[in-house]
């Protein structure tokens, strides 16, 4: 019973019959959804301008070219984004790529099974990740950044060493058909882009593990103390991200018919242009897959547009440097605009 | 009558430091017991051991009676004892019930193992609305990122996320620390409805104000040794500050 008339509530009912306070919440509130949706409008924005002013750019042909070439950011952009999601970092993804396609092409080289290749060039990607997680939770690593700077040169000199520093020509009918083929004007590949993406959605919307990964992600010590696996999710993700990057590299090998210790160079790089303009942040916590798609879609269709109009390959890392800049500024943007709302719904009145 | 959770001979020790010397508590349900003590009484140490972030060197814990084992803070969990750490340990992510529920989702089913299980979102929101509602503990919307929320509905979100699974003692560490009037007075009500709901109460505190607001009973630590137990009221003001400083004693 309450017999001392404790009738008292918290202070944010008052807040909500305030009139004034309650515009502004609902102002800052509006402001923060545009700042949410602000990579997929400005994806929007860049296929309006580029369609205008590119007749050839709507093609099929041209559309097919597109999501063909950015199957390889796109499928290393959603491993990425797991990993960024939990404050970390992987640059071993791009040496990931080679590795995975020069194995694939060495087992292909010594039997004809097209699924003994697979199987080999996944495992591949899944022993890199593993590694890396491993070793970054259980070698108590203060950073991951340090442990997949370390692999992102191991790996390279692996796959540079497997293949003696050359191109292996030869994948099998099946690998070549998901890298390279098409159902009209429509690249298998995109299929491959589609479906990974889909199980991300669920691994991180549906699924107790997503509550983990951004639970991780927004406070590891609270983790840590709510009886979630902190370590065990930490470990999976990187082997998540090797995965896509062994993906990656069957889709690179398929698509040029070899395997060679010079795929994905720089592609890490690419990878997380695409996580951070898709809006995920370093500090963890937040990022989402529909937003590393349109991080990846943002480059690549920056990257078309501009090969396109024929411009000289130096103007599109500017380009794409300034997009950087531009999608971490929303950011810093979207932060204030957040400490607002909080203020404006701390004052109540 | 068998205390909630009974506390005795409580010892710890980290290196040469006697953290605890011999110390009895026991709370009672429906019952607030405010600890209380200065910087290094042993406080903070004894919450540890029982929310099971440290082990007990020596001692015993009794809950209804029964000796139990806090050994991690799963076992504490498992026994029903949840504490509402300083920090918060909040998830600012993340909204409301996604905070309630981390950790420990209801998900679907049971023969998956539990990372690939489907989340049952609509129960756990219904849940987390039932527990608000309960404590009467309004937010702006139940989905919005708790980093979005004043300080007073933080701490509101991190107390009846403690409460709603409580089924016997909940630890509040410094619960009014961070917070302005008007948002302390509303925690503390908080309080109030968590002791009327029948749940054993223990409240650490500087702010003795708030602490004697709420409080049934109040144990005095000094220096790992239990100095006085005394219904904590106005009057016994003064004597609890002169228990906690150790003038005149």
């Amino acid at each position: 019973m309450d017999a001392q008339g404790h009738e008292m509530t918290l202070p944010a009912s008052q807040s909500l019959s305030a009139d004034g306070a309650d515009a502004r919440d609902r102002l800052l509130g509006a402001a923060l959804l545009g700042l949410r949706l602000g990579p997929a409008l400005i994806l929007l924005l860049l296929i309006v301008v580029v369609s205008l002013t590119t007749p050839v750019f709507t093609t099929t042909r041209n559309i097919g070219n597109i999501l063909s070439q950015t199957t390889l950011i796109a499928l290393l952009a959603l491993g990425q984004l797991l990993v960024i999601i939990t404050r970390g970092i992987d640059l071993s993804v791009g040496s990931t790529v080679a590795l995975s396609s020069v194995v694939g092409a060495i087992v292909y080289m010594h039997t004809s099974s097209s699924l003994l290749v697979i199987l080999a060039m996944l495992g591949t990607g899944i022993a890199v990740g593993s590694a890396n997680g491993l070793v970054y939770v259980f070698g108590r690593v203060p950073h991951p950044f340090i442990v997949t700077l370390a692999s992102l040169s191991i790996v390279r000199g692996l796959a540079l060493w497997a293949a003696n520093g050359t191109l292996i020509p030869g994948m099998p009918h099946a690998v070549q058909v998901v890298g390279g083929g098409t159902i009209g004007w429509f690249p298998y590949s995109a299929f491959v882009v589609l479906g990974l993406a889909l199980a991300v959605l669920l691994l991180t919307t549906a699924l107790v593990w997503g509550r983990w990964l951004y639970a991780v992600g927004g406070n590891p010590d609270a983790a840590r103390r709510t009886g979630v696996p902190v370590k065990r999710v930490l470990v999976s993700v990187y082997v998540i991200s090797g995965f896509m990057a062994a993906v990656a590299g069957l889709a690179n090998a398929g698509l040029t018919d070899a395997g060679s210790p010079t795929f994905g160079d720089l592609a890490e790089l690419d990878s997380i242009a695409a996580v951070i303009i898709g809006g995920a942040a370093f500090a963890g916590g937040r990022g989402n897959v529909g937003n590393a798609l349109v991080g990846a879609f943002t480059i690549g269709i920056i990257r078309n547009a501009l090969n396109l109009h024929a411009v000289n390959a130096f103007y599109q890392l500017m380009v794409i440097g300034a997009v950087i800049l531009l999608a971490v500024e929303a950011d810093v943007i979207r932060g204030r605009v957040e400490g607002r709302l909080r203020v404006a719904r701390a004052m109540g009145a | 009558m068998t205390a909630a959770l009974a506390i005795r001979g409580a010892t710890k020790r980290f290196g040469a430091v006697l953290a605890l010397d011999g110390v009895d508590v026991t709370v009672d349900r429906g019952e607030v017991l405010a600890l209380l003590g200065d910087n290094g009484a042993g406080k903070s140490t004894l919450i540890k051991c029982i929310s099971g972030a440290h082990r007990l060197d020596a001692g015993t814990i009794e809950m209804d009676g029964r000796p139990v084992t806090i050994h991690s803070p799963t076992d504490a969990r498992a026994l029903g004892i949840e504490t509402v750490y300083q920090d918060l340990a909040l998830f600012d992510n993340l909204g409301a019930t996604d905070n309630f529920f981390a950790g420990r989702e209801l998900a679907t089913p049971s023969w998956l193992p539990r990372s690939l299980r489907l989340l049952r979102r609509k129960r756990m929101t219904e849940s987390t609305r039932e527990v608000l509602a309960r404590f009467e503990v309004s937010l702006p919307r139940i989905d919005s990122t708790v980093g979005l929320m004043s300080g007073g509905q933080r701490q509101a979100v991190a107390v009846s996320r403690a409460a709603a699974f409580a089924s016997n003692v909940v630890i509040l560490d410094e619960p009014t620390a961070a917070l302005g009037l008007r948002e302390s007075q509303g925690v503390l009500a908080l309080i109030r409805r968590l002791r009327d709901d029948g749940k054993a109460v223990i409240v650490i505190s500087h702010a003795l104000d708030h602490v004697m607001e709420v409080a049934d009973r109040a144990v005095v630590l000094r220096r790992g040794r239990k100095v006085g137990e005394l219904p904590a009221s106005r009057e016994a003001h003064t004597q609890i500050v002169s228990l906690i400083v150790g003038g005149g004693a």
